[in-house]
């Protein structure tokens, strides 16, 4: 009979032992002489902190109560190593490249690096592994307790709760001393990982030669041993497929999602082809815990009395054969299982409240005060060593309020469906591309909520927590709402209730929500990088130094910043830092200005990630992080395009839609010009053909009649000349086709020549009156058309002055920049709202006998333009005023 | 006695050339320049064929037309149109309105006096 100094002596020592391992093993790795720490060996047996207390322990406990169910345990596992390897190989290469640090790292980094959703999965996390925890204290204390009272019918003469709180005391010291001796730039841990390892040969070994012992020592040899197990209840065990399925599914899911082998299984991972040889040796290492199962528990059944606790066979068997020593390394392999769950769980828990919880509140605080300098690092350890501490406490406390109640299998199995939550999200997360933060939010929160109604609350028993009535009738009687009977449907096992209710409504909700969501870029971006994980990964590389760091840092901030603004922030931090080198050391401090000069960039969010990625040590590679500022820089460069595209578009809309009403508009105006020339061509040509004709066939025509109608085709001849004429002469002019001949002369002397002209084959007369204008006047224009002009106006003046003594007065006034003339005629003024026409084409305003076809003010206007001057009508009492205006 | 017409035309030339060409077939030619008291000059005549031009000054030939058209008493005299426009929309227009005969200038005279003769023997 060991007596309970001794055991605690051999645990100290043990504890020493493993100590040492582990310091060994860090100073090994440190060195640079650690490749045998990781080994696919190593890997293999790291993995075995899925065998907790539970499974050593508890397996036989359970096979006592549920016969064989208890292999669903080792049963999902090992199909998740063999079958899922895809998967697993997807997750770690995810893991490896996206440098995770743990499951809400992973989830939060897939979905946007949403702080939110790290918070949620963290507390999940925590909730859902705090009952586990408790479980390892309990285990540890009753099979401490049992070596005080041998029969584990009772709890023994020492102080549980006592032993309990030294028992999370010591382990939160021994993670302490190993999870977060310093901060390791990629999150593993040499030293902790080579003593689970050790952990793990230790409790194979022990519960080998427990089962050893027991069919060839106790049983008497393997014949005997099936001729007891066939005599047994637990040969006749029924098996509930239902059970069955969900347990195994369970325990699969568990297996990925457990904070811890995440921990082991992907932060941990050296190399992904440890996982080859890990998916046929971690269930080869589950078949050979699982092996002696059966026979210890129908010899514990056998021997020892009806009351005796079933989960301690493994220890009670040995000690009432008197096998003091095995029962001590059993112990000690039921030791192991409890410490290394804690330690590597702690671990796990810790990194993720520290980076998700305690980090971003920190810096956001320190964001607040401008200078406040610091380490972060420290923080960082110190907030990671105060975690361990606060999740050990919570394991103890719900180990002290559940009052050790409860088989152990039952609060395992609690945990597992708390954390198979992950799993929708998890999958989602790496296979669709569709699944959204809000999606990945709605399941866990949906799925948790579920879990902790019809799982975890229960647990406590009836009018613990929830009352009685409450389990019995639903919240206010309403039945479909009993947390067992969810929806009335009553008669399953309410483990696989629970299971298939949270699950199912999990994957619903993310499905949905992912389905009626809308990703941010950052999602996408991430969702692409995790989904095509294969394609993106060939650059999986850490960064290493802090000269690299800061070489790093600066070629982000160029990224983002843009070149010469970078390279001034970083040339004057080293200033400050009285360098004269061009990189400053990444201090804390300049982090911090660094991200808010990013934040200006890129947004506050994604530089907080950027920076506190960096800082909370390096969960993502500055390759990815180049990736995705590279990223979103061309997102950013190719939104700026389309944007600018599509203004250009609008742009050249609006021209076309300009040009078009313009191009109407002018095809209705040639359409009236045709029209107009059309009527003014073919009136002339009437009457030539029709006279024509009439001179052709009329023989009875007297001569007077031949003369009279010879000469009106003559002059219909002319008219139809000078209007080509003039039509010509304006299509030149209004092309801007004509070339102008400046010349220097008098402005008596062209008005002279016009005057001249008009009179010599005028039909009317009119009077001239030339008094007023300046005989020294010069000019220097194209005379030629200046005369044109002037000759127009006059005969214009001679054809319509209707007045009985017609008279035209030309008069004109100098000033420095302009010579005005004056054309005023003693005729009617026309009518005031014809004044706008008179210049246009084809107005006749007053034609009576409509022999002009109105183009010679037109024309006239045309010229003055051309000569840079103008022409205008003036409103005159008692007759009409032109004024013309040559540039002096 | 003679058939009477009258010409609605501002063209000097023309309405010399078709007065000959009408008074030779034993027309009594009245001619009327002003588009605005054209309508007023058809009810005190009351002539046996109207012609018209298109482009008047006062009031275009259509605008005559429509407003004989819609006077029970004018709603069989026939009228000839003259246009110099010539354009597939005038001709549409005027004959929409009702309009007897519509032709083109220039015309032939043969033409035009077949058309005068059409208009006479319906």
């Amino acid at each position: 009979m060991a007596s309970i100094n001794l055991l605690i002596a051999v645990c100290l020592i043990y504890v020493t032992f493993l100590f040492l391992v582990a310091f060994a093993a860090e100073r090994a790795a440190a060195q640079g002489r650690g490749n045998w720490l990781r080994s696919p060996l190593v890997y293999t047996l790291s993995l075995s902190i899925y065998c907790t207390a539970w499974t050593f322990y508890g397996a036989v406990g359970y096979a006592a109560r549920s016969g064989m169910e208890f292999v669903t345990i080792y049963l999902g596992p090992s199909l998740v190593m063999i079958g899922w390897w895809w998967f697993l190989r997807k997750l770690v290469r995810v893991g490896r490249t996206q440098r995770v640090t743990s499951v809400a790292d992973l989830i939060s980094s897939r979905y946007g690096k949403s702080n939110v959703l790290a918070i949620v999965v963290t507390v999940m996390a925590v909730i859902g592994v705090t009952p586990y925890i408790a479980l390892q204290l309990q285990s540890v204390t009753l099979s401490l307790s049992i070596f005080s009272d041998p029969t584990g019918t009772t709890d023994g003469g020492m102080n549980l709760v006592s032993a309990g709180f030294w028992v999370a005391l010591g382990l939160a010291l021994f993670t302490v001393l190993f999870g977060t001796r310093n901060l390791n730039a990629n999150e593993r841990h040499n030293g902790v990982v080579i003593a689970i390892a050790v952990e793990a040969v230790v409790k194979l070994v022990a519960l080998l030669a427990v089962g050893i012992f027991v069919v060839w020592g106790v049983a008497g040899g393997l014949s005997d041993m099936m001729i007891r197990i066939d005599n047994s209840e637990i040969g006749e065990w029924q098996v509930d497929g239902s059970r069955w399925t969900a347990l195994t599914v369970l325990s699969g899911a568990a297996f990925l999602c457990l904070p811890r082998m995440f921990q082991v299984l992907v932060v941990e991972n050296d190399d992904e082809r440890h996982l080859h040889i890990a998916s046929w040796a971690f269930p080869i290492y589950l078949m050979m815990m699982s092996l002696f199962v059966v026979p210890i528990a129908v010899v514990g059944l056998d021997l020892l009395p009806e009351n005796s606790n079933p989960d301690l066979f493994v220890l009670t068997v040995p000690l009432s054969q008197g096998q003091g020593g095995l029962a001590i390394l059993s112990f000690l392999g039921g030791f192991s299982s409890a410490t290394s769950m804690v330690i590597v769980a702690t671990l796990a828990l810790s990194t993720m409240v520290s980076n998700h919880v305690v980090m971003p509140i920190w810096l956001s605080f320190q964001g607040q005060g401008a200078t406040v300098s610091g380490d972060v690092r420290n923080v960082v350890i110190f907030a990671r060593r105060v975690s361990i501490l606060v999740i050990i406490a919570l394991g103890y406390l719900y180990y002290r309020v559940s009052g050790g109640s409860g088989a152990l299998a039952a609060i395992g199995l609690i945990s597992f469906i708390g954390v198979a939550q992950f799993l929708p999200a998890m999958i989602g997360g790496i296979f669709w591309r569709g699944g959204t933060r809000v999606g990945a939010l709605t399941g866990l929160l949906v799925g948790f909520a579920i879990w902790i109604y019809t799982s975890l609350l229960p647990s406590f028993g009836p009018d613990v927590v929830l009352s009685s009535t409450l389990l019995e009738q639903g919240p206010f009687g309403i039945g479909w709402l009993r947390p067992q009977a969810l929806f009335g449907i009553k008669g399953i096992d309410p483990t696989v209730h629970a299971v298939l209710w949270s699950l199912l409504l999990n994957t619903s909700g993310f499905i949905l929500g992912s389905l009626i969501s809308f990703p941010k870029p950052l999602e996408r971006l991430q969702g692409a990088q995790f989904v095509n994980v294969f394609a993106h990964s060939g650059h999986a590389h850490g960064w290493s130094g802090s000269a690299a760091q800061s070489e790093d840092l600066m070629v982000m901030a160029q990224r983002i910043l843009g070149g010469p603004e970078a390279q001034k922030l970083f040339r004057r931090e080293a200033q400050n830092q009285g360098h004269d080198r061009y990189l400053p050391e990444p201090t804390p401090d300049f982090l911090q200005r660094v991200e808010r000069e990013m934040s200006a960039s890129v947004g506050a969010a994604t530089a907080h990630a950027m920076i506190s990625q960096l800082v909370g040590g390096a969960s993502v590679s500055v390759q990815d992080l180049m990736a995705v500022a590279d990223e979103s820089a061309q997102m950013l460069e190719y939104s700026n395009q389309l944007e600018a595209k599509s203004s250009e578009l609008l742009d050249t809309a609006r021209q076309l839609r300009d040009v078009n009403a313009k191009l109407t508009q002018i095809s209705v105006q040639k359409d009236a010009f045709l029209s107009q020339i059309s009527h003014e061509l073919r009136t002339p040509m009437t009457s030539i053909r029709s006279f024509s004709e009439i001179l052709r066939d009329g023989n009875e025509l007297k001569p007077t009649e031949q003369t009279k109608y010879a000469s009106i085709i003559h002059v219909e001849a002319i008219r139809l000349t000078r209007l080509l004429d003039d039509l010509l002469d304006l299509s030149v002019l209004e092309n801007g086709q004509v070339s102008l001949n400046s010349a220097r002369g008098t402005l008596a002397d062209v008005i002279g020549h016009a005057v001249t002209t008009t009179q010599a084959g005028a039909a009317k007369s009119i009077k001239i009156d030339m008094s007023g204008l300046d005989p020294e006047i010069e000019l220097h224009t194209d005379l030629d058309r200046l005369a044109q002009v002037f000759i127009n106006l006059i005969s214009n003046a001679q054809k319509y002055c209707k007045s009985s003594e017609p008279e035209l007065s030309i008069s004109a006034l100098k000033t420095e920049n302009v010579i005005c003339v004056f054309f005023t005629d003693n005729g009617l003024p026309i009518p005031i709202e014809t004044h706008a026409l008179i210049f246009e084409k084809f107005s006749r305003i007053n034609d009576q006998d409509g022999s002009g076809a109105g183009l010679g003010l037109a024309i006239c206007r045309e010229i003055m333009v051309r000569l840079g001057g103008g022409i205008d009508y003036v409103t005159f009492e008692g007759g009409n005023r032109f004024e013309v205006r040559i540039p002096n | 006695m003679k058939k009477r017409v009258l010409l609605v035309e501002d063209e000097p030339n023309i309405i010399e050339a078709i007065t000959f060409l009408l008074s030779r077939e034993g027309w009594h030619v009245d001619t009327q320049k002003d588009g605005a008291t054209a309508v007023k000059r058809v009810r005190e005549l009351q002539p046996d064929l109207l012609m018209l031009d298109h482009m008047l000054p006062g009031k275009s030939g259509l605008d005559i037309l429509k407003e004989l058209r819609s006077d029970d008493q004018f709603k069989s005299l026939p009228i000839l149109m003259l246009t110099a426009r010539g354009q597939m929309r005038d001709r549409a227009e005027a004959e929409a309105a009702g309009v007897s005969r519509f032709m083109t200038k220039p015309f032939s005279n043969t033409e035009v006096l077949a058309a005068v003769r059409d208009l006479m023997r319906n």
